[in-house]
């Protein structure tokens, strides 16, 4: 009988303990604070929450949700032919090219956007910096016409008038072009918040790091960029690191734009989000729905868990 | 040692051995500004330009005519564009506001106020950076049917005010503000929300126009509110009316339109960034996650 009496124990200790911190607390903290916690609650912890009660769940948004454990988890894993054939392939393989590529790109933009003038390096990084602006799908209006399936397409156009092709080409409906269209939008549109941190980390070393490293015997600018650079700005490095995570698994909108509808043709470019949506808004099949999101959160938080092994400062 | 100087990260002059960076920075640059010219270009062009074969890349008598055209056009359910360009300003400034004072407040509390549990609150709030707003979708949708928000103005407001990356930055740009600073004002007998008003806001500005361009650049750009939980044509937002035109750009009249409105989308976020651009940079360098 001892077993709950000592939880009962703890408890009372915990509350306590509570209690007197809560004392020690400033009060104003709790209502400056409150604004904030209140609508992040509100809009995201419980949202979070209840997708992860209704993953358990069949629901039709009509009835009431009905608790059937991971047979929405089963369902997806076994019987859901697009999501293993089509979805989780596109969304790792969109993720991973993406990822490593804008992440890399980024850093070397920043880096070599730090060895030229103020003046010019301003320029530069508004203008790499401002397709990010666009956010996607205002943008896919243009890159539809670009990309557009007939003679009027820019790049068909282009194409035939070189002598490349002598039929213009569906981009936009073709399972083979549309991922790689998707992959260049998202790249070009990528240069955002992480790489303007980036850029601010490497700007701000100090200048004594290099010089007391290449007194002591560091001989070349690779060197230099592993050594020194990357060393010193880690915390800008996971920052960006995070947002890239972030902006390659929750590109979703860019596919299904581009063609024009969702699913994507023979799920050429469908990615988790693509799903998401699918089941929920059109099948109304808000179980599985809830199932999808909380596997693309768990993916994510794996990401980031490896983003941060590589680059959290060790004390 | 000259080599050192020779080679030197955030040089002050224009040197001819920096040619090598120009050489890879100005083609990037190039395909970077491309579509955005090819915008620019296409909205200016009159129709006999849009319809020619072989398409053109530059205008050649650039007129605003689509300009005219879309703020004559009208949807199919007769609301003019105007309309949605209106409720787009109200919602963002509205957004800005109170989302500035909400998280700087928040950002306060948990950088410099003894405040027990802040720790795990911001351990949270970093994880939340995560959750993409688009995959919590369905169960945000419960929520806000549940408040009543449905074919209400405030759905486009209440629920952006809370932006886990606006807290991060606000927090970490606190973070590096002197304690000294504000025990000398608690001293001379200030409150904590004096602290807050005289000492913190007017030094944390760069921060504050950060959050504000990233605040803008999602409010503004946003097209999903309108479509999710709003029924009503004439309180959707102009973002959601350029979706619209995405469905038929394939036709030339639509294409015009759209290249003007995707300019009237793009250029207020483009000029805004400019103009605050060097207190984006400083913000930046705090940004780091340790």
């Amino acid at each position: 009988m001892k077993g709950p009496f000592k939880v009962v124990d703890r408890a009372k200790r915990f509350i306590k303990k509570e209690k007197q911190n809560f004392k020690n607390d400033n009060k104003w903290a709790y209502i400056f604070s409150f604004p904030y916690l209140s609508l992040f609650t509100i809009f995201i912890i419980i949202p979070v929450v209840i997708a992860i009660l209704l993953s358990f769940t069949r629901f039709d948004m009509v009835g009431r949700p009905v608790w059937v454990w991971f047979d929405n988890y089963i369902y997806l894993l076994t019987s859901d032919e697009e999501f293993m054939k089509s979805i989780i392939p596109n969304t790792i393989k969109f993720a991973l090219i993406t990822g490593p590529i804008g992440y890399a790109l980024s850093f070397l933009l920043a880096w070599l956007l730090a060895q030229i003038p103020h003046k010019v390096r301003t320029i530069m990084a508004v203008i790499i910096y401002s397709p990010s602006l666009t956010a996607g799908i205002t943008m896919s209006v243009v890159w539809k016409i670009i990309f557009s399936g007939d003679h009027n397409g820019y790049l068909n156009s282009l194409l035939l008038r070189l002598g490349l092709i002598v039929e213009p080409i569906q981009f936009l409906q073709s399972t083979d072009y549309l991922f790689t269209i998707m992959v260049i939008v998202t790249l070009w549109s990528s240069m955002g918040v992480g790489f303007l941190a980036m850029l601010a980390g490497i700007l701000n070393i100090e200048p004594e790091l290099y010089e007391a490293a290449y007194i002591d015997g560091m001989k070349s600018r690779f060197q230099e960029i592993f050594y020194i650079t990357i060393p010193s700005m880690k915390p800008q490095m996971l920052f960006g690191a995070v947002m890239t995570i972030i902006g390659s698994f929750s590109a979703g909108g860019i596919g299904v734009a581009l063609s024009g509808q969702n699913p994507t043709p023979q799920y050429a470019g469908s990615l988790v989000l693509n799903h998401i949506e699918d089941y929920g808004f059109i099948r109304y099949d808000m179980g599985i729905a809830a199932t999808l999101s909380v596997i693309l959160l768990l993916i994510i938080y794996v990401f980031h868990k490896l983003a941060a092994k590589l680059f959290r400062e060790k004390d | 040692m000259a080599r050192f100087s020779a080679i030197k990260i955030n040089p002050t002059r224009y040197s001819i051995r920096q040619w090598p960076f120009y050489a890879i920075l100005i083609p990037i640059c190039i395909f970077m500004l491309l579509p955005l010219i090819y915008v620019f270009n296409h909205a200016l062009k009159p129709f006999d330009e849009l319809i020619k074969y072989p398409p053109t890349f530059f205008v050649e008598k650039p007129t605003l005519d689509n300009f005219a055209e879309l703020f004559k056009h009208t949807s199919t359910s007769s609301v003019p564009v105007s309309r949605y360009l209106f409720n787009s300003i109200i919602i963002t400034i509205c957004v800005l506001v109170s989302s500035l004072f909400v998280s700087t407040m928040a950002g306060f509390a948990l950088s410099k106020l003894r405040f027990h549990i802040k720790g795990i609150i911001f351990e949270i709030n970093t994880i939340a950076l995560m959750f993409v707003g688009v995959a919590v979708g369905i169960p945000r949708y419960l929520v806000i049917e549940r408040l009543g928000l449905i074919d209400n103005f405030l759905v486009h407001i209440i629920p952006g005010l809370a932006v886990p990356v606006g807290l991060f930055l606000i927090k970490q740009f606190i973070d590096q503000i002197p304690n000294d600073l504000i025990e000398a004002a608690r001293l001379d007998g200030a409150s904590d929300f004096k602290v807050y008003l005289r000492v913190i806001l007017p030094l944390i500005k760069p921060a504050i126009s950060t959050v504000a361009i990233l605040t803008f650049q999602t409010i503004w750009n946003d097209a999903g509110t309108s479509n999710l939980y709003i029924n009503n044509e004439s309180l959707r937002t102009f973002a959601f009316y350029i979706s619209t035109l995405a469905g038929n750009a394939n036709i030339v009249a639509g294409q015009s339109l759209s290249a003007v409105s995707t300019l009237i989308m793009f250029i207020p976020n483009l000029v805004i960034f400019i103009f605050l651009q060097a207190q984006v940079m400083s913000t930046m360098a705090h940004s780091g996650m340790k």
